[in-house]
Formats: C-alpha cells, structure tokens, sequence
C-alpha cells in the first residue's frame, strides 16, 4: 500500500508541478506547432506523397516531442536541489521509476493528442474508422517510449553531456516500438483493421512489458550509481 | 545522554581520483548530543556529512548509524536520518503544506492533515501553509526544511550550513528547535563556518583539517573568541 501511495505521490507532484509552470507543456506545443508548419511546407497538398510518408511524420512528432519531456524528467529534481532527497528516501525506489513514469506518460498523451488532432486539422485526414485502433498503437507505442526514456534520464540526468548522451542512448533501444508503431500506423490509416496489424501490436506489448519489467528491476542501481 | 555513541566514524577514508579528502576520521556522537564540525573550504565536511547520509561510500573505515553500516546497509539508516542540506529540497510551485506531504509520503510516514499543520506551526509557517514556495524568502524555505525533518522525528539530524542566508531572529528561532530536538534525543552533527552564538547548541566542537579531526573537544564554557583562536591554532597546524 506504501508502495502505490509513493508511485502515486511522485506522480501527482510532477503533475502539479507541470500543471503550475506549464514549463515542458508550453514549450512541447510550440515546438509540435513548429513541426506541423515545417512537415505542411515540405508536404504540400499532394495527396498520394501524403498517404506515404504520413505515418512516419506523425511519429517523428511524437518522437522528438517525447524526447524534449522525458529529457527533463529528473532535472526539475535536480534544479529543486531535490535529487538527494529522492535518494534518501527509505524503501523500493521503483515506486519513484513508476510515479515518474505515470507523470511522463500523462504528459506525452496530452501533447500527443493535440499533436493528433493538429495533423487531422493541417493535412485535411480523416480518421474515421481508423481511430480506435490509432489510439491503441499511440498509447503502447508512448508507453514503450516513455518507459525506457524514464531510465534513461535517470542514468544522464548527473551526466554533463546529458542533451546529447540522452537521444543517442534511446533511439536505438526504441528500434522495435518505432517499427512497430510506423508500419501498424501506416496500415490503419490505410483503412485496414486493427485484427490486420495484430503482430506489430503484439511486439509493441513485448516491447512494453521488458521495458517496463527490467527499468522496474534496475531503476535502484541506476539511482545509486 | 546514553552512553553508547548513535554515530560512530571509524578512521574513513575517502579519495576522489588522486586526492584524498578525508585521511582517517575517527568521530563519536551520542544520543542527544550536538557536534558542531568546523573547518575550511575543501577540508571534507560536506564530504564527511554525504558519507554520513548514505549519498557517498568510504574509500576505507566505516561510518555506523544506531549499529547499521552506512555502506553496507544504507536502507537500515536512511530512516534513522534527518537531513538538512545546502538545497531545501522543496518545489517551488507546490505550497509549503504539499511539499510537507510529498516528502513525508515518499518518506513512508503517515502524516494526516492535522501533523502537517503541527509541523507547519512548530516552524511558524501556519500562515502561509497554502502559499506557492516560490513567494518564499531562503529562511521559509529553510523553516520548511526544518518541518519535514521534525515531521519524520529522526535520530540522527545531519546539518550542513544550517544558519547561513539567516538573519538574526531567523537564527535564534532555529537555535531554539534545534535545543528541543536534542532534547528530545536526536544526535546532531552540524558542519559550520559560523563562530557565533549559534554554536552554543553545540556540546563538543570538532575541527576537520588535513583530511583528520585535528580537535575534539567539549564547547563547556569556551566563548567565540576561544573558538576561533583554538579553530586557527588547530586548522593551520593541521592544514
């Protein structure tokens, strides 16, 4: 009970914190804005050079959008001077991993959605019967993202390199989730069911559940390290 | 005041890459016992306290806390410990009574509204309980430090500068919960610069210099002046 009430307290602060300042959320939004624009110019209106690379857009924004908020997820500890006062805290310090992840996770889906909804405004898509499916890819694919970037800022977080160490320790760790996520998306909006893309959505679950499952079991060593 | 020592150093030792910061220091403090640790910049005290806290391993020696090895066994310690830092360790855009009830969650305790107001009151932030920390001076901030601490009611209450960025009253009202905790049977290690009144808390004073405890001795009735002469005699012998 201690356990879930510490995950949840860790979670909530962030949350609070986040809702407060609105320090990554400001910056996230205008950063997707300035994607969509960039990703609108370079596209155009053709329709068929549209359909092909769309997936891949849509992703690269979750991507790059999730590195941004997960680079910062311990350095408002650090910036509070509040590092040392996590580390000290008595008991399983996965409880902290799974309210930091809870917190990351809220805040990649917020930004996600926007994101989505902008794409559907800006490229003129319908995602009609599509959707359902979509969302269920967004949310494993995110869940796998943000469960390794968690980690990850943990370990760079004391790193002075950590901007540039940060993406380079992800991105290829993140291999399976952005295939997965590419190619399930990519048929969906394709207008195939989600039963059609049932082996990419099983990888994506695979993915999650070792991703999950090892960041839970090494979070402690990585904290102390 | 018990007989057998809650905190015992025993000849640490701690390098960083080829300097050695600490020698061999050897310290006791007992229950209910306040040990003020004067030295100068570099002499190793923060570095002395972060062994203390479980933040860094010895080189070699141990450092015991109530038994438990602060290396081996860091879990045993960690809630025996309270820690005042140089940071606050407090979030800005939380308020002062939910910043109280993040740590002592996180912490394990279970603190109900009731003893987050108490703690709130102990340190004189009732008032501005439901106030963002961000409007705070550096001595609310500290006050608030001082209520998460006194909230877990440690055994062990570890100091690094508590004084500093105070202003006199602030100072005095500080000096007055600190009495009461070592009253209450908490053994105090305080690392200090400051050669004031704030250390007549103390009741031994221990010098670190030379990466070793250069002076151990009771405070009794030496005065400032007396301080900062044994300070000087004792730092640049060692030094």
């Amino acid at each position: 009970m201690s356990y879930a009430r510490r995950a949840l307290a860790v979670a909530w602060k962030d949350l609070a914190v986040e809702r407060r300042s609105k320090e990554t959320l400001n910056a996230l939004v205008f950063f997707s804005l300035l994607l969509l624009f960039v990703f609108q110019f370079t596209l155009g209106g053709d329709r068929e050079r549209l359909a092909a690379v769309l997936p891949g857009v849509l992703w690269l924004g979750f991507v790059l959008s999730a590195l941004l908020a997960l680079g910062r997820t311990f350095l408002v500890e650090r910036e509070h001077d509040c590092w040392e006062g996590l580390l000290l805290a008595p008991g399983d310090k996965s409880a902290i991993y799974l309210g930091k992840l809870a917190g990351n996770l809220a805040l990649m889906l917020v930004v996600e959605a926007l994101v989505l909804g902008l794409f559907v405004v800006f490229f003129d898509i319908d995602l009609g019967r599509a959707l359902p499916g979509l969302l269920v890819v967004v949310l494993l694919g995110t869940l796998g993202l943000a469960a390794v970037g968690t980690l990850f800022a943990a370990m760079t977080a004391n790193v002075r390199a950590r901007e540039l160490l940060f993406p380079v320790l992800l991105l290829p760790v993140q291999i399976p989730v952005l295939l997965a996520t590419v190619k399930a998306t990519e048929a969906l909006l394709l207008g195939e069911p989600l039963g059609a893309v049932g082996h990419w959505v099983k990888l994506l679950l695979a993915a999650d559940v070792i991703y999950v499952v090892v960041s839970l079991l090494t979070f402690d060593v990585v904290l102390e390290a | 005041m018990s007989v057998e020592p809650v905190v015992r150093i025993i000849g640490v030792r701690k390098v960083f890459g080829l300097v050695a910061v600490l020698d061999s220091v050897s310290l006791d403090i007992r229950a209910g016992e306040a040990v003020a640790l004067l030295g100068a910049n570099g002499a190793g005290k923060t570095t002395l306290l972060k062994i203390l806290a479980t933040l860094l391993r010895p080189t070699r020696g141990a450092a015991t806390i109530a038994g438990h090895d602060v290396a081996r066994a860091p879990e045993a310690v960690r809630p025996l410990l309270g820690v005042v830092a140089h940071g606050a360790w407090v979030y800005d855009d939380l308020t002062a009574r939910e910043n109280l009830r993040f740590w002592a969650t996180v912490g394990g305790l279970d603190a109900y509204a009731d003893d987050l107001t108490v703690a709130l009151a102990g340190v004189g932030l009732e008032r501005v309980a439901d106030a963002r920390v961000r409007t705070f001076s550096a001595g609310m901030k500290r006050r608030l430090s001082l209520a998460r601490v006194m909230l877990a009611r440690p055994r062990v209450l570890l100091l690094d500068e508590p004084f500093a960025g105070l202003d006199q009253r602030a100072r005095k009202w500080l000096e007055g919960r600190l009495e009461a905790m070592k009253a209450a049977g908490a053994a105090l290690l305080m690392v200090t610069h400051s050669f004031g009144r704030e250390l007549g808390i103390a009741d031994r004073l221990a010098v670190l210099a030379g990466g070793r405890i250069a002076l151990d001795t009771a405070r009794g009735t030496l005065g400032p002046d007396d301080v900062q002469r044994l300070y000087a005699a004792h730092a640049e012998e060692s030094a």
